[in-house]
């Protein structure tokens, strides 16, 4: 691959607090992901998981260290221009769903495109067709409270998919389901990983990481290991 | 994007109906008070306006007061002369007697006013006839039995249609010639109804009416070529001197110049102007204080939606104009219900305390503009603290 990586991490620092109640959440990550891959963080609670998907979307800069999301260094933009990355590479998913309240699944799902200034018929060709993708447009008129966690979820998928983003980070995106809807959001994750989106993805059982490529495990603010599945292995050897 | 932020700002203002109408409740009643005073100060202006004017188009009124003694000296016609002829600038000089006299005509009657005037006065008071002749110069002197009508006893007394020019009526024990009707007057000051009235020559009021060479006030018309305080102190002057008033005596006497009442009014119109806008700002400034509050409950109650707009890519200013396209909305309406509050008020007011209703645009305009802007004003710190929380620690936000 003569293209430089996706996502470059180089050292990077996060404290939180300073003086003498400063707290170093991250200790030096150094970590490479490439385009296409489907990673799942790993580690105990507090180990700095949350924090590194938060500087991966672009949501918090690190204190120290280098942050290359395609070759442009994220730690010198300012907020403005990491809202606009995010808007245009980038969809979440939350552990807590996040859906607008009393908003419909299908006003939810156009909501990203609203900040790109698309018109409505635009919008709601494209909402659809991303509720279509996990498969809730019977459900498009529905708003949040009317919807089970697992289609909630799933509308959230859909809304961080709508805008085609390069990537899509998901923090405990099962947190809040029972171990059926899980699968059944990993299914579709690892769909939209094989349609060509880089998938980042936290989480806490080896169930769920089994769905992915890539498991990198943190301990204490720091990468402890990085292992390859054998699927990914099997997939990296492939004609990609 | 505005069309959608506009709609967004609606529906935010629906879901939250009545706190929205609570909150707006301060603008609604600081534009409703300020349109109902402006209008009705405008009625009242024109209505007063209108009985000034109808105090006549002269420029002095003269009339004797009340001494310390509790004795009024009258003046009469050789005063109206001597002014008339020893004053420079003084145009015209006329007298005015009154009495009060039932009129008679074919059986029907009707209380009414006479007034002993000349056809100085007349022209001095800009009051024209309408139908017949003034005063010949003979019947003023000798004060003839003629009379002029005002269009009320007119209509009161003879048949609709017919001319009482020429008819022979009567006032009390006297009777008259009709020779005219004056044209139609309106309300006069001091209450009076100019148009419920008959003009007599002077001598026959006084000889026949009252018994006696006295008259109640005169009026006086100068060149306006000539300066009015300079009328006035010759006007003074003279009159004192002509009552024999020894220096330091206080005037007998007063001279009203309606130019000063129509200042006056003015001032008393500005000073009213000048209160309606201290109550609208404080009623304003207290309304806005309600709307920034409220836009800062709004925004604490929001702060997710805001975490979740920020981590979509929402960029600060696109946050902001939201929160304050909501306020700027929520003003403009509270604007509006209170021009339509200040609208209805205004003409039922200006109906009970009878003055014309004088729908004034620019007030609307006015009024709805500061409204909105209003919400600008105190939109806009709420608005930018939305802007400017951070993506993360809303998402966490409960
Ligand atoms: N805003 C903050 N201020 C202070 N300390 C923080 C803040 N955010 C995180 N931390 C601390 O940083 C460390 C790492 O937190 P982080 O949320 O990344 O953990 P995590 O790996 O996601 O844990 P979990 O599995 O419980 O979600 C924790 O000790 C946490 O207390
Ligand atoms: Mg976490």
């Amino acid at each position: 691959m003569t293209a430089e990586p996706l996502i470059q991490l180089e050292g990077i620092t996060k404290t939180f607090g300073n003086g003498a109640a400063a707290f170093q959440a991250l200790k030096g990550i150094d970590l490479t992901i490439e385009r296409g891959d489907f990673v799942a963080i790993m580690g105990p609670s507090g180990s700095g998981k949350s924090t590194t998907m938060n500087i991966l979307g672009c949501l918090d800069v690190p204190t120290g260290g280098v942050f290359r999301f395609r070759g442009v260094e994220v730690q010198k933009l300012d907020r403005d221009q990491r809202s606009l990355l995010r808007r245009r590479y980038l969809g979440f998913v939350f552990q807590g769903f996040n859906l607008l309240a009393r908003t419909t699944a299908l006003e939810n799902v156009e909501l990203p495109l609203l900040y790109r200034g698309e018109n409505k018929t635009q919008r709601r060709e494209s909402a659809l067709r991303a509720l279509d993708q996990v498969g809730l447009v019977p459900w498009a008129s529905h708003s949040p409270s009317e919807l089970s966690g697992g289609q909630q979820q799933r509308v959230a998928i859909a809304r961080a998919l709508v805008t085609q983003p390069d990537v899509l980070l998901a923090d405990e995106p099962t947190g809040n389901l029972d171990s059926e809807r899980s699968v059944e959001i990993m299914l579709l994750l690892q769909r939209l990983n094989g349609e060509g989106i880089t998938v980042l993805m936290v989480t806490h059982e080896e169930e769920m990481a089994a769905y992915a490529k890539t498991i990198v495990r943190f301990r204490d603010g720091q990468v402890e290991r990085i292992e390859h599945s054998a699927t990914a292995l099997a997939q990296a050897s492939g004609p990609a | 994007m505005f069309g959608s932020t506009l709609l967004l700002a609606l529906r935010e203002i629906r879901r939250h109906i009545l706190r929205s109408i609570l909150t707006t409740l301060g603008i609604i009643i600081g534009v409703a008070a300020v349109v109902t005073m402006v209008t009705l100060g405008n009625g009242v202006t024109a209505s007063v306006q209108e009985e000034i004017s109808s105090l006549g188009a002269s420029n002095f009124i003269v009339f004797p007061v009340r001494t310390d003694r509790g004795t009024i000296r009258p003046f009469d016609e050789a005063d109206v002369r001597a002014v008339g002829q020893q004053i420079a600038g003084v145009t015209i000089a006329a007298g005015n007697v009154a009495a009060n006299a039932t009129a008679f005509y074919n059986g029907q009657d009707w209380d009414t006013r006479v007034q002993g005037v000349s056809n100085a006065f007349l022209e001095a008071q800009s009051i024209s006839i309408e139908e017949g002749r003034p005063f010949s110069a003979d019947e003023e002197q000798a004060g003839k039995n003629v009379c002029l009508l005002g269009l009320k006893v007119r209509d009161a007394i003879f048949l609709p249609g017919t001319s009482p020019v020429g008819a022979r009526m009567r006032l009390g024990g006297v009777s008259c010639t009709v020779i005219g009707v004056m044209e139609e007057r309106g309300q006069g000051g001091n209450g009076a109804d100019d148009d419920d009235t008959v003009y007599l020559p002077i001598k026959n009021v006084q000889r026949r009416f009252r018994g006696n060479d006295n008259l109640d006030f005169f009026v006086v018309k100068y060149d306006t070529a000539y300066a009015a305080s300079a009328i006035q102190d010759s006007l003074v002057d003279l009159l004192r001197e002509r009552r024999l008033l020894q220096d330091g005596a206080p005037n007998d006497f007063n001279v009203i110049d309606t130019a000063q009442v129509n200042q006056a009014l003015g001032a008393v119109t500005g000073a009213l102007t000048a209160m309606v806008a201290v109550i609208a700002s404080i009623s304003l400034l207290v309304g806005g204080i309600g709307i920034m509050n409220i836009m800062l409950v709004s925004v604490t109650e929001r702060t997710r939606e805001i975490g979740i707009r920020l981590a979509i890519g929402a960029l600060a200013r696109e946050v902001r104009l939201q929160f304050l396209t909501e306020a700027v909305v929520l003003c403009a309406l509270g604007g509006l219900a209170g021009i339509a509050l200040g609208f209805g008020a205004s003409i039922g007011l200006a109906a009970v305390i009878d003055v014309p209703f004088v729908f004034d645009p620019m007030i609307n305009i006015v009024s709805f503009v500061f409204a909105a802007g209003m919400g600008i004003v105190f939109g806009y710190y709420p608005a930018s603290r939305a802007s400017k929380l951070d993506p993360i620690d809303a998402l966490r936000h409960e």
